[in-house]
């Protein structure tokens, strides 16, 4: 196992040298090929759990929640009081995301979500984690050092506002709904979706403003 | 375990480093080591909280210095490897050289995508009413256990408020207790509590800072109230 990556800051997502890359490569393939040939393994589950985590589940599902919630009162109402039904009903269900709690920012308090202890993140409405999120940065600062967290985001929080952090150390997983940004009254869902991006989900971002949906929004 | 995996409030990791534009996978390996981890989880030789286990159990020096995929990758090889479902010798060559162990169930293709999306519930029935209430002070207790718990060290001996009850869920501690299918299956009240910053890293912490676990009710004990 490569543990000099501390030392090299500039290779500092991937934690691994070309020769640790080429070392996994080989011993997955080999674990795959010995595992389909004990029977234990189907490629074709492997085949839909890509195309399903790559292509199909991710952020996108979350911000068609997020966007709902800022329009509909009742949707957001029902979000709050039981986020695994009302998030179902969008279609959004499974995996890491059988208990779902959603808590909603407002001018007073920030909510923030972490898992200290390995990396449980919401997959149906969010994906797979990126790597920061179950990185021992994040994982040991987010409790102790939020706000220095929102600074590595370049996101300030006054001090004033409540930061509130969420460990997730069960299976309840955690959606953020952040606050809607201003000027964009009569938007449709489809484009206050364009905002809402994934950190802002999590807690370490903010929707991005309505200028930055130009071009973007459908 | 008081592992290096208990990471909340540790210092000295330096900064999160979000990365732009950070594509899904940053090798292909990592694509199938995700899938073979999920697909291998359906295998019912092991749960979710053996999983766990097996990788925060980890040497520490090994599981601060592997990328995330990586630990998963080793921790599906202990978990065949502790059940006999491979050998050392055939995780090398990657070549069968013994009979596969009998009654490990496949994930077929077909079924794969319902079972995704069906997920599975940690929730289940009890027949007694939870200890605390919504608002009541408790306190996470002193307890280091040798074994898979998912009480983080930061709060234990804390005093926080009860903010939700989440029902019955299956409690991770028992649940490692047999290794082999069945499983331990022991569910306890699941709560929110949430603590106050000043409380957890004292006058220094930052200025209206709440931090909550999901905590089973044997971690917590009632706290006497204060005149």
């Amino acid at each position: 196992m490569s543990q000099d990556h501390h030392d090299h800051p500039h290779h500092h997502h991937n934690e691994d040298d070309h020769s640790h890359l080429s070392e996994m490569d080989v011993r997955v393939r080999s674990l795959q090929s010995l595992l389909v040939e004990k029977g234990y393994l189907d490629p074709a589950a492997l085949d839909v759990i890509i195309e399903t985590y790559e292509h199909q589940v991710g952020p996108h599902n979350g911000a068609r929640v997020v966007a709902r919630a800022w329009s509909e009162p009742e949707f957001h109402d029902w979000l709050m009081r039981d986020a695994t039904a009302a998030i179902a009903s969008m279609g959004y269900t499974g995996r890491q995301g059988e208990h779902m709690v959603a808590v909603a920012n407002t001018p007073q308090t920030h909510h923030m979500v972490v898992c200290t202890l390995c990396s449980c993140y919401p997959w149906p409405v969010l994906g797979l984690p990126p790597v920061w999120y179950k990185s021992a940065p994040y994982r040991s600062k987010a409790v102790i050092d939020p706000r220095g967290v929102l600074a590595d985001f370049g996101v300030h929080v006054g001090d004033a506002v409540t930061l509130r952090v969420w460990d997730s150390t069960a299976e309840v997983r955690y959606l953020v709904v952040p606050m809607r940004p201003a000027g964009t009254d009569g938007w449709t869902q489809a484009q206050l979706a364009a905002l809402v991006t994934r950190d802002s989900m999590i807690g370490t971002g903010l929707a991005l403003p309505p200028a930055a949906a130009a071009g973007a929004a459908a | 375990m008081n592992g290096v995996h208990d990471m909340g409030g540790m210092q000295g990791f330096g900064p999160v480093r979000p990365e732009v534009n950070e594509p899904l996978f940053h090798a292909p390996w990592e694509r199938q080591a995700l899938a073979m981890t999920v697909a291998m989880g359906a295998c019912g030789q092991w749960n979710i909280d053996i999983s766990r286990s097996a990788r925060e159990s980890l040497p520490p020096a090994q599981y601060l210095g592997s990328s995330y995929y990586a630990i998963w990758v080793t921790g599906l090889e202990k978990l065949m490897l502790q059940r006999g479902m491979v050998n050392a010798t055939e995780l090398q060559t990657g070549r069968a050289d013994t009979p596969p162990l009998a009654g490990v169930r496949k994930l077929d293709g077909p079924q794969t995508a319902s079972a995704l999306a069906r997920g599975s519930a940690s929730t289940r029935d009890i027949d007694v009413p939870p200890r605390f209430a919504i608002g009541q002070r408790v306190r996470a207790r002193q307890i280091h256990p040798t074994s898979h718990t998912r009480l983080p060290r930061y709060v234990r001996g804390h005093t926080g408020t009860i903010e939700r009850i989440h029902g019955a869920h299956v409690f991770p501690d028992t649940r490692v207790s047999r290794p082999l299918p069945p499983f331990v299956d022991e569910a306890h009240w699941l709560y929110t509590v949430v603590f106050d910053g000043r409380d957890l890293w004292g006058s220094a912490a930052s200025p209206g800072l709440l931090v909550s676990v999901d905590a089973w009710e044997p971690y917590l004990e009632a706290v006497e109230a204060t005149p």
